[in-house]
């Protein structure tokens, strides 16, 4: 049963990392690709760690399996999902045709 | 049923490094420096998680350790390059007022 699960969970991880992946290739601008990338790849990391840490079934293991989905947190979900594209926006990366956001000279640059 | 394990690490190991190569292109065709920065990004995670497969496999906790420093390293890149991107924007905003102001000078 334990197999099972544990066999599950690394294919679905790392089909999930594929798909992001192929995401960061696919998708027309730094912002989707980004959503594609951090969402995805950290649920796939999420999947493979959670079943190192179910096959080992070790306390210390456990917690050091914790630790690093928190630092993937840290870095993914704040920083890359909802801190750089800002800064990136306003570095000028390129957006896809219908993204182009107007300018808009009555709100101050919130980063500059 | 008695295969499937040894089977599930050889494709996972194969998606898991197959997404790193996916990534990798995007490294490589870019087109600017943010686009390079969430490949790396992507890159890092898979990498934490080939060694995620790999303590499995190899049945090596330390390995995990491995993916840890990795984590932290890949933290800190990010925040650290985030900065860089930012600081650009700010020089070469700099740098076109400091040019207009000597256009301006020199009429």
């Amino acid at each position: 049963m334990m197999e099972f699960v544990v066999s599950f969970m690394l294919i679905i991880g790392g089909a999930f990392g594929v798909i992001g992946a192929f995401g960061l290739i696919r998708m027309p601008d730094v912002l989707i690709r980004m959503h594609a990338s951090a969402k995805i790849g950290t649920l796939s990391a999420l999947l493979i760690l959670g079943a190192a840490a179910l096959w080992f079934g070790d306390a210390g293991i456990t917690v050091r399996v914790i630790m690093i989905v928190v630092f993937l947190f840290f870095d993914r979900a704040h920083r890359l999902a909802h801190d750089r594209p800002r800064r990136d926006l306003h570095r000028g990366a390129p957006l896809a045709r219908r993204e182009q956001c107007r300018p808009r000279p009555q709100s101050p640059c919130p980063c500059a | 049923m008695e295969n499937m394990l040894p089977l599930a690490f050889d494709i996972g190991t194969a998606l898991v490094l197959g997404a790193t190569a996916l990534a990798l292109v995007r490294l490589v065709l870019g087109p600017s420096l943010p686009d390079r920065v969430v490949a790396l990004d992507m890159m890092t995670v898979m990498i934490v998680s080939f060694c995620g497969v790999a303590s499995i496999r190899y049945e090596e906790p330390a390995f995990l350790d491995v993916a840890l420093a990795l984590a932290l390293v890949g933290f800190l890149a990010t925040v650290a390059l985030a900065r860089f991107a930012e600081r650009a924007v700010v020089r070469k905003k700099e740098d076109e007022e400091a040019e207009a102001e000597a256009r301006e000078a020199a009429e």
